[in-house]
């Protein structure tokens, strides 16, 4: 047999299509993958160590850093875990605002990775039709914070300030025109022969293999394991709410974007359901100005985040820092199975798999 | 199905006193030596369903370094958190990457950050922080 030489292709950190400084180094045999390496790193900015010299409330924009595609459910994680730790109430109206403003960003996140899913296999108009609709919940965060991407929205003990009375109906409107958006999703994106075949049986995870690597969210879910802990370990008020949890079968690219579509209708549907029963009253409870958990008390808290298990574990040792702060980050965790779907394929796929594994560097490298 | 006091009971009967069940408001939490982690993760894995690792990590209390690991078991929905007590100096810990290979960027990302060595990891290099890097950022002496 003729030998050829090996040959190793550098895709990012500087490419459109590595979301933000994700470097893999796909070692090719021909145009076969034989082995891919993952390095992360580059958007480290040691949001773990910055923990340690802020206080409680001080921390809260640093997390909206972290996803920052979907910056209410990354602060959410956080305000509910110090919550936990000092034992403090949320008025009711607030846990609702939380609820809708966590599920638009999860729609928006979603949109955004089919989108972008899109242009990097090179259907740009796919990224345009996800980036105009998207730009309306980006209208509504901006009408809530003033931000449009980095809100802090949320704080420590509720919501920073009620909502404005122009958001009622944006956010309705919003929701009449969802299923058309799908729709149209479909028509351009889904329905196209092309883009079938670039991600129908691309990328397959075993759901054993999901398990062990310890991959969540949708892409777990994509492997046929109903495993959401809005429903499993429900936080906040998310036991009152009606909805599904859209789960696929085979694990491989075309399922992973499946269950997204999917779960953005469902997001809809709870922003409905939240928006219906959102009692009236005060957004935000009385939380002394400097926080100071009891000495020795620590917490590990989960939420359900727009790429998954989003876990916060904080430390106190009496004082007004936190004395230790970790991030479970589901974007690193599920980043780990990366080589494992890429390797056997072509180059082109390993696209594919970036882009439906849904990553966010600023959540993997912290 | 067994519940978790039948799993705690397992593992008092088997390590008796090296097992320290600590309070927590939300967790079942037990320490245990560093040596004995392999041993008893097998029989979480295998006999009480622990099957999801979710989270490791450590803290620095500067005269020891603490692993906590919150493990859980989907088929039940049940949690637990282990942790162990490191030596401040050596800090080394064996790997649980053969039960959990979720293990294996958690333990890199340990000893990139906080230095601690994880006996039978394949690959244990930093991975946030370049390979020239000096020093463990998220020790308190740093």
């Amino acid at each position: 047999m003729l030998q050829t030489e090996q040959l190793t292709i550098n895709i990012g950190p500087q490419h459109p299509s590595a979301h933000g400084g994700l470097h893999v180094e796909a070692v090719l045999d021909g145009e076969m993958v034989t082995d891919a390496i993952v390095h992360l790193g580059y958007v480290h900015r040691s949001v773990e160590k910055i923990a340690e010299n802020r206080t409680y409330a001080q921390y809260v924009p640093y997390t909206a850093r972290l996803d920052y595609l979907a910056t209410h459910l990354s602060v959410m994680g956080y305000v509910q875990a110090v919550e936990k730790l000092a034992d403090i109430e949320v008025p009711e109206r607030a846990e609702y605002i939380r609820v809708i403003m966590g599920e638009l960003s999860r729609i928006a996140s979603h949109q955004l990775c089919i989108g972008s899913m899109a242009i990097d296999i090179g259907a740009t108009t796919g990224l345009l039709y996800c980036m105009r609709d998207r730009e309306r919940i980006m209208d509504m965060f901006e009408m809530t914070s003033g931000q449009r991407l980095l809100s802090s929205y949320m704080c420590i003990g509720g919501i920073a300030e009620e909502l404005p009375e122009e958001f009622f109906p944006a956010v309705h409107s919003f929701l009449q025109d969802l299923p058309s958006m799908i729709k149209e999703y479909e028509g351009l994106l889904f329905g196209n022969e092309i883009l079938q075949a670039r991600l129908k049986g691309i990328g397959k995870l075993s759901a054993q293999d999901a398990l062990s690597y310890g991959v969540t969210g949708p892409n777990l879910r994509a492997c046929g394991v109903n495993y959401d802990i809005r429903k499993i370990e429900p936080y906040g008020i998310y036991d009152r709410f009606d909805f599904k949890v859209p789960v696929g079968s085979n694990g491989d690219a075309w399922d992973r974007l499946m269950v997204r579509k999917e779960e953005i209708v469902q997001s809809g549907s709870i922003i409905q359901q939240a928006l219906e029963q959102m009692p009236e009253g005060a957004v935000r409870s009385k939380v002394p100005r400097v926080l100071k958990p009891e000495k020795g008390r620590e917490v590990y808290h989960r939420i359900e985040g727009a790429k998954g298990d989003l876990g916060y574990y904080i430390v106190s040792d009496g004082g007004e820092k936190p004395y230790r702060l970790h991030v479970r980050a589901p974007s690193f965790i599920n980043l780990m199975v990366l080589p494992l779907i890429s390797i056997g394929g072509l180059l082109q796929d390993i696209i594919v798999n970036i882009a439906t594994l849904d990553p966010v560097l600023g959540e993997a490298d912290r | 199905m067994n519940t978790m006091q039948t799993v705690m009971e397992d593992i008092q009967k088997t390590w008796g006193d090296q097992v320290e069940v600590l309070e927590d408001k939300y967790f079942d939490m037990i320490k245990v030596p560093a040596p004995i982690l392999p041993e008893l993760f097998q029989k979480l894995n295998r006999e009480h369903g622990f099957n999801y690792l979710a989270n490791l990590t450590a803290v620095d209390y500067k005269d020891r370094f603490e692993l906590v690991y919150h493990i859980y078991s989907m088929p039940d929905n049940r949690k637990l958190a282990v942790k162990a007590d490191l030596d401040h100096d050596n800090p080394a810990a064996p790997s649980a990457i053969t039960i959990w290979p979720t293990a294996d960027w958690q333990e890199r990302e340990l000893f990139d950050l906080m230095g601690i060595r994880f006996e039978g990891h394949p690959n244990l290099k930093r991975i946030l922080l370049p390979d020239e890097f000096e020093g463990h950022p998220l020790r308190k002496d740093f």
